[in-house]
């Protein structure tokens, strides 16, 4: 589940303490036959540039996918629309460049809408951006089998703020490696 | 002031009716005995005629009494104890909803036992009652509390409606709830609603990373209870009729899908085997069958499942977006969303997916549809600039706001139909709260509950 970024390994660590906290903290008894709960998964948004390890990224790591990309991992959409414009071809096209070098490595594409919605549409229209996004990169040839689609509607925006700004940051599709 | 006038004469029209209607027989334990008064010919219509009048009509609510102070299993303490907690519930239930305006046991003297079914009522016309509740609370030798209600007309010194109920120590609320919809039902004509529970999504931490857990509690926020620990994100869950089972969305494994989690025993189930994400459940009325949205190379559509589990039914199916669905009060049609047409708007189509039909054309988008208890209306979200919560017609017209904020969404109706609750997200903050709003659109109040809340779904009443 967690990939080889620093980033993510550490951050999923500390949710699952939190999580662990809480359910001590209020104990319900937690569901018996469910299996056990792992943290959520990290929107992780990495705009920074990729880490300047005097060694360099591992090869085939998540580190090593946005340093190839040049951290562009996320690409935007209009309001209320899915369609992949030009800015994102670009993006996918470098995306689509290193899965293809790394035939081994899959990745989930997590879809987002801003938060001027309902809860129930922004989530299928999360994952028809997602899906969006994966279409495009399969009709580069990346294989479908290696891409996953999530969406977390309006719930995981990487812009806090509620302007238009903000909004338009929030509706995305992000590309995660996974191991 | 028109339709509070029209709203008031429909109740006086349908008050008599009340006394000897279904909704009264509802009961906690076996053998309630519910006794329709004497009829009470024109009893309002000295004090209703004109909106003041009615909103100061006083209800005096003291504290129920008791045979003998015994100490109770219940939370609440001994029978004295009790008898002045249900009398606190009562009148918090009867409190804000543009009906009454209820003096509680905190500024009234107590009642002798003796005086419960005999009311010294010129001292209740002294201190300005105008309607006066009574009740007794006792312990049976089985260890479970018995406890009466009765509603008085002070001026015409006459008993309304009585009623008694046998329950275990741990649902002495729900004896008060019950006595509040047995006044309210009298007084209103109206369905009870209060002996209901909500089903909702508690949450907590900052806007990017908002742990969201699902809770439960009763109409009025007492007997909260988390129902998970938030490892998993939960949203938009649903109580099953009977109260049983709860479906809602979670995260769990991270991936966003229904479960149809069990009350009783804590444990859930998939409520569909399959590789995608699946949104927005629905029960039906009878509780048998549950909708629920799931998204296939993009585009999402309505399905139908029985509760026992099986294969599903296909109800939509076209590009784009349909989600969510309320089924009708007979269950024989579905109000649902749809983006087919180029934005989300309110559709209705039969129960098997036949016939389905645009209501909304009234501009903006529209969604989130909730079909009334009563069957007569469709409460929705109407999005327009700001998302506000809205009711129409079935055939999409005397389409009108009940609320005016910044964000408000995702309505459910209480169990009569009358009230609607919804959540409001704060700009900028994101913070979440629960409100409830009556078809007028004027009386507004703040749900409370311990941490922030959001998705609220409202149950029937409870048998």
């Amino acid at each position: 589940m967690s990939s080889t970024s620093k980033f993510r390994v550490l951050s999923t660590t500390l949710l699952v303490g939190a999580g662990a906290l809480a359910m001590s903290a209020c104990a319900p008894k937690p569901p018996k036959q469910l299996p056990p709960e792992p943290g959520p998964v990290v929107a992780t948004q990495t705009y920074a540039p990729a880490p300047q390890l005097p060694a360099g990224p591992v090869p085939g790591s998540q580190a090593d996918f946005l340093a190839a990309i040049n951290g562009r991992d996320t690409i935007h959409f209009a309001f209320d629309k899915y369609n992949v414009d030009d800015i994102s071809v670009d993006i996918l096209k470098a995306q689509a460049g290193w899965l293809l070098k790394y035939p081994g490595k899959k990745v989930t594409l997590e879809g987002h809408a801003d938060e001027r919605g309902t809860r129930d549409y922004n989530l299928a229209l999360g994952e028809r951006r997602a899906t969006a996004a994966k279409n495009y990169l399969v009709s580069l040839g990346v294989d479908a089998s290696r891409i996953t689609t999530v969406s977390y509607g309006k719930e995981r925006p990487v812009d806090t703020a509620s302007t238009e700004e903000a909004w338009a940051k929030n509706r995305r599709a992000v590309t995660v490696t996974i191991d | 002031m028109t339709m509070r006038k029209l709203a008031l004469l429909l109740a006086l029209g349908t008050s008599m009716a009340v006394a000897a209607s279904p909704a009264l027989t509802q009961t906690i334990t076996p053998d309630p005995v519910v006794t329709p008064a004497a009829q009470p010919t024109g009893v309002l219509t000295g004090t209703v005629s004109d909106d003041t009048a009615w909103q100061s009509l006083g209800i005096y609510i003291p504290a129920f009494a008791t045979n003998a102070d015994t100490p109770t299993a219940a939370s609440g303490g001994s029978t004295a104890q009790l008898g002045r907690s249900i009398a606190e519930v009562i009148t918090g239930d009867l409190k804000n909803n543009g009906l009454f305006k209820p003096v509680g046991p905190a500024t009234l003297p107590g009642v002798p036992i003796i005086q419960v079914t005999t009311p010294d009522f010129p001292k209740w016309s002294e201190r300005g009652a105008e309607m006066l509740v009574h009740g007794s609370v006792q312990a049976a030798s089985n260890g479970n509390l018995l406890v009466g209600c009765y509603l008085y007309d002070v001026s015409l010194k006459q008993q309304l409606v009585k009623a008694n109920w046998e329950m275990a120590p741990s649902d002495w609320r729900r004896a008060a709830h019950k006595c509040a919809d047995t006044v309210y039902s009298r007084l209103s004509g109206e369905s009870p609603f209060f002996d209901s529970r909500i089903a909702y999504i508690a949450e907590t931490g900052p806007k990017d990373h908002r742990m969201k857990r699902l809770a439960i509690m009763d109409s009025d926020g007492a007997n909260h209870r988390f129902i998970t620990t938030g490892q998993a994100m939960a949203l938009t869950p649903r109580f099953s009729p009977d109260y049983k089972k709860i479906v809602y969305l979670s995260y769990l494994n991270g991936r966003p899908r229904i479960y149809v989690y069990d009350v009783e025993s804590a444990t859930q189930r998939l409520v569909a085997e399959t590789g995608s994400p699946t949104f927005a459940p629905r029960w039906s009325p009878d509780g048998k069958w549950i909708l629920y949205s799931m998204a296939t190379a993009g585009n999402t559509n309505i399905y139908r499942v029985s509760a026992q589990g099986g294969s599903a039914q296909k109800l939509t199916d076209t590009p784009g977006i349909n989600i969510g669905g309320s089924y009708s009060p007979d269950g024989r049609k579905i109000v649902f969303e749809s983006d087919r047409g180029g934005s989300q708007q309110v559709y209705v189509m039969n129960a098997d997916g036949s016939e389905q039909r645009r209501i909304s054309f009234f501009g903006g988008r529209a969604a989130t549809p909730e079909w009334s208890p009563r069957g007569d209306q469709i409460a929705f979200t109407h999005i327009a600039g700001n998302l506000s919560v809205g009711v129409m017609n079935l055939d999409g017209g005397g389409m009108r706001h009940l609320t005016d904020s910044w964000q408000d969404e995702a309505p459910t109706w209480a169990p009569n139909g009358r009230i609607i609750q919804f959540f409001r997200t704060e700009k900028t903050t994101g913070k979440t709260s629960i409100w409830q709003v009556d078809l007028t659109g004027r009386n507004e109040r703040r749900l409370p509950t311990p941490v922030d809340g959001s998705d609220p779904s409202w149950g029937p009443i409870r048998e």
